[in-house]
This record gives structure tokens, sequence and C-alpha cells, in this order.
């Protein structure tokens, strides 16, 4: 196989410039193929980030009404119970799942105030000890939320930095007094994300899907909740699942459990926001472009395919004495034979590693000239110098054929 | 015996016609023999040749080579017989033009199996016994073209081959490079190799040990047609 390898590299080195152009079809094919190939996986790849966030994998799972979140201003559903403590111990034993937090939450709430200052349109969620590590929140001023604070309900509040900024505009909230609906509430703390994380917005299209204006956050014990809003509230569920796959298997694993609280409804289910599902569709809408590219650029790797055929079948004839005078000396039909298919192999592999290098410089300039994130995929590397070798065998096959067929005698006979 | 035709015959068909090449060809070699087959062009020696040669089967009678019937062999037997007991000289050398002179001479031992290194050394060694030691990493281009047939014949002869068929071997060199290559044979017979070469040209004929004559399909031990032979070239004397 060496000696092969040795005869196809030194045939290929003597005619360069004809190898070269025989390379070529199978040097575009391939590059066209990679540059495609990356945009899509960059483009996914910023999909999956901008709607997951990084390395976050958090699922939410909540009442719903239709398609809709469920307006719990209207008041506790009809036969929806509260999450039981046991069906949260088996959320949290979900194999999958790493963490599990459960929660109340209003938005739009109008009436959390600080002297003159108020937080208009806020959000406030009454959470377990479980939320800030579930969901990527620290504490970065102040201490999160204690046992105690839980146990004797001690009207405790964490801000997030938006909330902090419009309640105390002077930027000195820690062990200051806010009012929730009228009630006083020390804040303990000031919180915010673990990874600073913003989705990066190409186009209009990707601002509608991915911006979402921050009102700002206050946080409170969920053992608070009863004071300014009823007992038994039904909870929402956010789920840390083990990896960004499992994310899926996580929501319908916890709307399952959690479906069991809900009787003789028809209206109202739980539901989880699947990102995954939502990241999905939006590739898959990428991808069905992109995979008609590379169908044309794969007609490109064909036509590389029949000018590596048509160059053998020169090369055949070219070489009919040299082949005559093989066999004379003792080759075997299945030596030539090898020998010329690891010849086209070797030429067409040549050609593909060749278009990888090419793709991604391609993929990297399409990237800095409109914008389109590029990424690099090692399978689609792998697998396009395999296929650009496996064209080469294909192709390679009628004149390696045909070469070792030759009656030495004729071939000798030719000079 | 290294070699018995026992009845072999030769035909092609031409269109509809069957064209008879060779007729009843009877002939035996010794071991160590050198024999030169004349005949004028057309009278059907490099069939012959290539029947002898394992290149072609006869289309009937038995060819013994070294003791074993080789006339219904089938084709990778065919390669392997060639392989290992005969070696060839062409009048065109038929080198690799991209591969040096030691390239080329080992390249029988690729199909031997011989590994790289031990191939190279051995075709050294075969080329400082033609002469050539001073010429090993030239390209055949490089080379005069007596020098081109010293390396055909030490590619010939790597693989230590039961018997040397030659074709024409100076039928494309000068007279003085001529002389060379016919001094090589000499040696290689003195050696004890077995030579069957073919030739029209008298003057090299009369180098070998025995003459045999070849006209129209018929090989005999004397010739019929000997004025017509004696319009071919001069010999070569010595060098």
């Amino acid at each position: 196989m060496t000696e092969n390898l040795r005869i196809a590299f030194a045939g290929i080195w003597s005619h360069k410039l004809r190898s070269f152009l025989t390379m070529l079809g199978v040097i575009i094919g391939i590059a066209s193929i990679i540059a495609i190939v990356s945009t899509i996986k960059g483009t996914n790849e910023q999909i999956m980030k901008n709607l997951i966030g990084a390395g976050n994998n958090n699922v939410t799972v909540r009442l719903k009404q239709g398609s809709d979140d469920y307006w719990m201003d209207q008041g506790i559903p009809q036969g929806v119970m509260p999450v039981s403590q046991e069906m949260k111990e088996q959320i949290r034993d979900l194999d999958d799942v790493k963490e599990a937090s459960f929660y109340m939450e209003r938005s739009y709430v109008d009436d959390i105030r600080c002297g003159s200052q108020s937080l208009s349109q806020g959000r406030l969620a009454g959470v377990d000890m479980q939320y800030l590590s579930t969901c990527g929140y620290v504490v970065y001023k102040g201490r999160p939320f204690a046992e105690s604070d839980f146990k004797t309900f001690r009207k405790a509040a964490l801000l997030d930095e938006t909330a902090a900024r419009a309640l105390f505009p002077d930027g000195n909230a820690l062990g200051k007094i806010i009012e929730i609906k009228g009630e006083p509430f020390t804040v303990a703390g000031l919180y915010r994300r673990a990874e600073a994380f913003k989705p990066v917005i190409n186009n209009l299209q990707d601002y509608m899907t991915y911006y979402t204006q921050d009102y700002g956050t206050v946080l409170i014990p969920d053992a608070d909740w009863p004071i300014l809003y009823g007992f038994d509230e039904p909870q929402i569920c956010a789920a840390r699942a083990v990896s960004t796959d499992a994310m899926s298997d996580v929501g319908r694993q916890v709307e399952e459990i959690m479906s069991s609280c809900v009787y003789n409804n028809e209206e109202i289910s739980y539901k989880a926001d699947d990102l995954v599902e939502k990241a999905k569709n939006r590739q898959d809408l990428s991808s069905s472009t992109n995979s008609m590219l590379i169908w044309i650029a794969s007609i490109a790797l064909l036509v590389g395919g029949i000018g590596v055929m048509n160059i053998m079948l020169v090369s055949v004839t070219e070489r009919t004495s040299e082949i005559g005078l093989k066999k004379a000396l003792g080759a075997r039909r299945k030596t030539i034979l090898i020998q010329f298919l690891t010849e086209s192999a070797v030429l067409t592999s040549i050609g593909g590693v060749i278009g990888v290098a090419a793709g991604i410089a391609l993929a990297m300039v399409i990237s800095r000239l409109t914008g389109a994130p590029a990424a690099v995929s090692v399978p689609a590397i792998i697998l396009s110098v395999a296929f650009s070798m496996v064209i080469g065998i294909v192709f390679g096959l009628l004149p390696s054929v045909k070469a070792a067929n030759l009656s030495p005698i004729d071939a000798l006979r030719r000079e | 015996m290294i070699l018995e035709c026992k009845d072999i015959c030769k035909s092609y068909m031409q269109g509809k016609m069957e064209l008879p090449v060779l007729k009843n060809i009877c002939f035996q070699m010794e071991e160590g023999e050198y024999t030169a087959v004349m005949g004028p062009s057309g009278s059907g020696k490099s069939t012959l040749m290539n029947i002898i040669g394992c290149l072609d089967l006869p289309t009937s009678g038995t060819l013994l080579l070294d003791g074993e019937d080789v006339s219904r062999c089938r084709d990778d037997q065919l390669a392997d017989l060639r392989l290992k007991k005969i070696g060839f000289i062409f009048q065109s050398f038929q080198l690799l033009p991209y591969q040096s002179a030691r390239e080329n001479v080992a390249l029988p031992l690729v199909y031997a199996g011989v590994p790289r290194r031990e191939r190279l050394q051995r075709a050294g060694q075969v080329l400082e016994s033609v002469g050539l030691g001073d010429r090993m990493d030239f390209l055949p281009g490089q080379l005069s073209g007596g020098q081109k047939q010293r390396v055909a014949i030490a590619r010939a002869m790597i693989n230590h081959p039961r018997i040397l068929l030659a074709d024409e071997p100076t039928g494309a060199l000068d007279s003085r490079s001529g002389a060379q290559v016919m001094d090589l044979f000499d040696q290689l017979s003195r050696q004890g190799v077995s030579i069957l070469m073919i030739t029209h040209d008298p003057g090299v004929a009369a180098r070998a040990g025995r003459i045999v004559y070849i006209r129209d399909g018929i090989l005999s031990d004397n010739d019929e047609g000997e004025e017509a032979e004696a319009e071919g070239g001069g010999g070569y004397e010595e060098a």
C-alpha cells in the first residue's frame, strides 16, 4: 500500500498542473459544501445561544391557557391544585434534572415603590431557596435569602440591577425599605446573572425574536406570597437540565408530573416553554434553504468526479506501455487495478483537503462580508475528505479496470 | 531442461479467417544455453517470444518452463511465472521515465513483496555488476542508450530468473553500445544464465552458442532463406 501511495504521489507530482486542474472540480465542490455547512452551523449555534442563553439549560413549565401564559390576576383557575411537596421531590429526582425551583410570579406589577420612586411594569416573584442557583443568578451585594427568611416570614427582597436603578437612583439600596402593594420589605441583596449574556442580533427578525424589554425584577421569599396575593397559588417550575439535548425531555417529564395537579379543566394545562424546540424550528427554516445549496454544490462535485474519470482514462492510455511493462515484470491484474485506484483516490483526497481549507476560508470571508456567523464543523470536514476519496474510487474504477484488463502484449506494442 | 516446446501452434482470427502464425513449433533448451532465434519480420519470432515469456498462451501444444506446464495457466499464475522465472529485455528498454535507474531495477521486487530498503540495496548491487554503480540515481532521460539497456538487463536479472528473454536487445543501439551490451550477455552466459535472444542481425546471433531460424511460423535448426537474411546489418565485434 505504501508503495502504491508512493507511486500515486510520484505520478501526481510529475503532472503538477494537470493534477491540479483535475482536482479543481473536487476542490470547488467540497469548498462550496464546507462553506455552506459552516454557515449553517454558525447560524444554528447563534440561534441556540440566543434562545437558550449561554450554558444555562433551563426549562420553564407554567400554566398555559391555549398557547398563552395563564394570567394569574384572573385568580387561581378552576380545578388546579398547588404543586405538592411530593411532586417537587419527584421532579428533582428526575435523571436529567440537575436542579429545580418552584415559584410564583406576576408581571407588569405597578405598586412597587420606594418613596417617590416606583418600579413601573416590574416583575415580582415569590421564590424558593433554589431559585437563584437554578436560574443562574448570583447575589453580588448583600446576602441571598436564608432558611430563616422563609421560616419567620421575614419580609426581605432581592432586586436585580434594573429594579435597583429604578428604585434607588442614588445607588444605595441595601438595607432600605421598599413597599410592595403597601407592605414594607427590606432590601437584603442585589442579584444579577452569573454569566453576562445578551443575544446577538443581526437583523430585524432576530430583534423581534430575542429582544425582551427588561422592566426590573423583585424577588421575595415564597413564604411571603400569601401576604400579597392568595394562598395555595399554583407554582411555576424552573428545571435545569443536565444538557441542552436533555431540555426537551425534561420539559415533557415535568409537564407530565405537574399535569396531575389539573382536574377537569380542558383549557388550562402545564406546558414547557420549549426553547430547544423553538430553536430547532428556526434552525430548520434556515437549514432547508441551505440544504438546497448543498445539492447544487454536489453537482459541482459530480462534475469534478467526471473530470477525474476523464483524466484517469487519458492517463491509462498514456501509460499503456508502462502498464504492459509492469505486467511483463510480474504485476498481477489486481496490483494494476489497485495502483490506479490509489492514484485516483489520492488525487481526489488531496482535492478534498484543499477544498476543505478553501471552504473554511470562504466561510470566513462570507461571515466578514455579510455578518452571518460561521462555525467549522469537524464531522463535515472528515466526511468531505472521506467523500472526495470515495469519488476518486468510484470515478477511478472504470479507468482502473481498463488498465488492469490491458493485455501485456498489446500494451507493450504501443509506445 | 529449462524450456521445452511441444507442437506449439498459435493462430489469430482475422475477421472470420484463421491466420496461423506459429506452426507446430518443437524446441528444447538446456539449462545455461545461449540461443539466438533469427528470422525476418513477420516470421512469428515475437509471437514465439511472447508465448515462451508467458505473456500469451498457445492455441495448441504444450510449453514446459522449468519442468512446469504453463500452456494452460490462468492470468495471475502467468504473472507469477513472469515474476519468478523470466527476465525480459526489450528493444526499446521500457524504463519508467520518472523513476531513477535504481528504482527501475528494483521494480520487479515490488511485486515480489520485498521491503523497500532491501529492494534498493539489491538494485544497487546489480547495477554495480553491470558497471553503472555511478549512475544509480540518474533518471533514464539522463542515460545513454547503452546505459539504459544495461539498466534494463540489471532489472531483468534482479529476481534471479531461470531464463532471460531478449527481444532485439541491440536494435536501438549504436554499434559501440551494442557491443558493450553483447559483452554483458556473454558474461551472463558464462555465469550459467540461460538466454534466449531474438534478433535479425546475424552478427549478434553469431555470439550465441546456438542459432535457430524461424520462417513463416516454422522453426528449424538451419536457415533455408540465408541469402535474404544476409542483407541484415553488420555484426558487432567484441568491444
